[in-house]
């Protein structure tokens, strides 16, 4: 199982949870990503754009690693990986 | 809130306020911040159709902008679960800003047009329920070339003309005024005699760095327009522009209102230069031209005449439609200030806000948006 933890904003947007499991074993975290909008189709337009791009300012890790260095969206995902989706330093 | 009330819509880079008054504009009452943390430079309250709506462009610097609107005055908005504004997949582009929400004439109650970074135009039909492209301007050889100013390529005024159905302006930073004149399917400059000061060619097809432009529905074809250097009026609907900088201590500036019964009357808060981008000389002074731009006189009572460097943004300064009407504006540090008396007199309305960089006015019961 792969989990997703989400920071206040996005937590609110799915109900105040701060936590989504996926029923799926995705391969990368692209897929991850997918799989949680595609559930919560409101979180899409918060952490894509228009054109599918992750947003300038939101900071993805798996475990303690960002993705910016592991691969991007091809990054790999191991069984029971855990995904923080972060608002950057850089934002706001 | 009853007929006559007055109403100030101010966006700030961390959220939306509003300041409510009666028709006298004696005391105000602040509400807000609505949209905490985020960015809010575009505002609108739209009373036609039967609607008490306010429009908002809020945009979070980590989850983007979202349109959203209130029919309660901002008790409550609207969380469309995707942003409707929103660049078509062909485009390759993404919205990063909302610069400008725009009620369309009294007469298309349904009709808003939106501004928005990069530069392009959207258009509701349904009253901000959804909003399309404009496909014309978005298609136009020019864009490819625009350049962003010093806020972003931004797409930030627009102005349904007040007297030609389907005649639209829109100024673009760094593109210039671009006028349809069947509701947005095709666009040609019209910038005639605007000049850019920052490139070699003072005069080209496009490019201006166009700050502000303002009409006026009782005189038809009258504009006005504040420049990155430069202050200009046109009296044929942007055919031709002529220079109206007589006695203003500074043509740089980014604010410029038209007054809402008088034509021959505007206001403008004039910054040094590009380069130090503040009130020349530390004080804080609304111009007003009352003959068109044939001269200028500073507004100063009960403004600061030392010590205020302030800077006035594009979209700061802005005019109630009462008889009297009110004038009001917001600077970078956080101050609103307004005149019940068409700017004779200036009171702090608020401080200690963030960053202003929106005023709108609007009285409640009024035709106008």
């Amino acid at each position: 199982m792969t989990t997703l933890l989400l920071p206040g904003h996005l937590g609110e947007i799915v109900g105040g949870r701060g936590r989504v499991e996926l029923a799926g074993s995705p391969a990368t975290v692209g897929e991850a990503l997918a799989a949680l909008v595609a559930t919560h189709p409101s979180l899409r337009d918060r952490i894509q754009d228009e054109q599918g791009r992750l947003r300038q300012h939101v900071q993805v890790f798996v475990g303690r690693d960002s993705i910016r260095y592991t691969g991007g969206l091809a990054t790999p995902l191991a069984p029971g990986a855990e995904i923080h989706v972060l608002p950057a330093v850089s934002g706001g | 809130m009853k007929k006559g009330d007055t109403l100030l819509l101010v966006g700030t880079l961390k959220g939306a306020f509003l300041l409510h008054s009666t028709a006298g504009r004696k005391t105000w009452k602040r509400l807000g911040p609505f949209f905490r943390g985020q960015a809010v430079y575009a505002l609108a309250y739209d009373q036609r159709g039967g609607r008490k709506r306010l429009f908002a462009g809020p945009e979070s610097a980590h989850w983007g902008a979202v349109l959203s609107y209130s029919d309660d005055l901002g008790r409550s908005w609207s969380k469309p679960k995707a942003a409707t504004v929103r660049f078509p997949k062909a485009t390759g582009a993404a919205l990063k800003r909302i610069w400008q929400i725009a009620p369309a004439r009294a007469d298309q109650p349904q009709v808003l047009y939106c501004g928005v970074e990069p530069a392009a135009l959207f258009e509701s039909r349904d009253a901000g329920e959804s909003w399309s492209l404009v496909q014309g301007l978005w298609d136009h050889p020019h864009r490819p070339r625009w350049e962003p100013g010093g806020g972003g390529l931004c797409l930030h005024t627009i102005v349904p003309d007040p007297t030609e159905t389907r005649r639209l302006f829109v100024a673009i930073s760094t593109g210039g005024v671009y006028r349809s004149d069947d509701r947005g399917k095709t666009w040609r400059t019209a910038h005639k005699g605007v000049r850019a000061q920052y490139l070699p060619d003072k005069h080209p097809e496009f490019g201006q760095c166009v700050h502000k432009i303002a009409a006026h529905a009782a005189r038809p074809g009258r504009l006005y327009l504040q420049n990155h250097w430069g202050l200009y009026r046109s009296d044929d609907a942007g055919e031709s522009w002529h220079d109206i900088a007589n006695g203003v201590p500074s043509d740089f500036g980014f604010a410029l209102v038209a007054h809402p019964h008088d034509a021959d009357t505007a206001y403008i808060v004039p910054i040094e230069s590009d380069q130090f981008r503040c009130t020349p000389g530390g004080r804080l002074r609304v111009y007003q031209t009352r003959d068109a731009g044939a001269s200028w006189r500073p507004l100063t009572r009960g403004l600061p005449q030392k010590n205020a460097l302030e800077t006035v943004l594009r979209d700061a300064l802005t005019t109630d439609d009462h008889a009297r009407p009110g004038v009001y504006f917001g600077t970078r540090s956080g101050k609103v200030y307004g005149s019940a008396d068409a700017g004779t007199n200036w009171r702090l309305l608020a401080d200690g806000l963030p960053a202003v960089v929106c005023v709108k006015a609007a009285v409640v019961g009024s035709a106008s948006a």
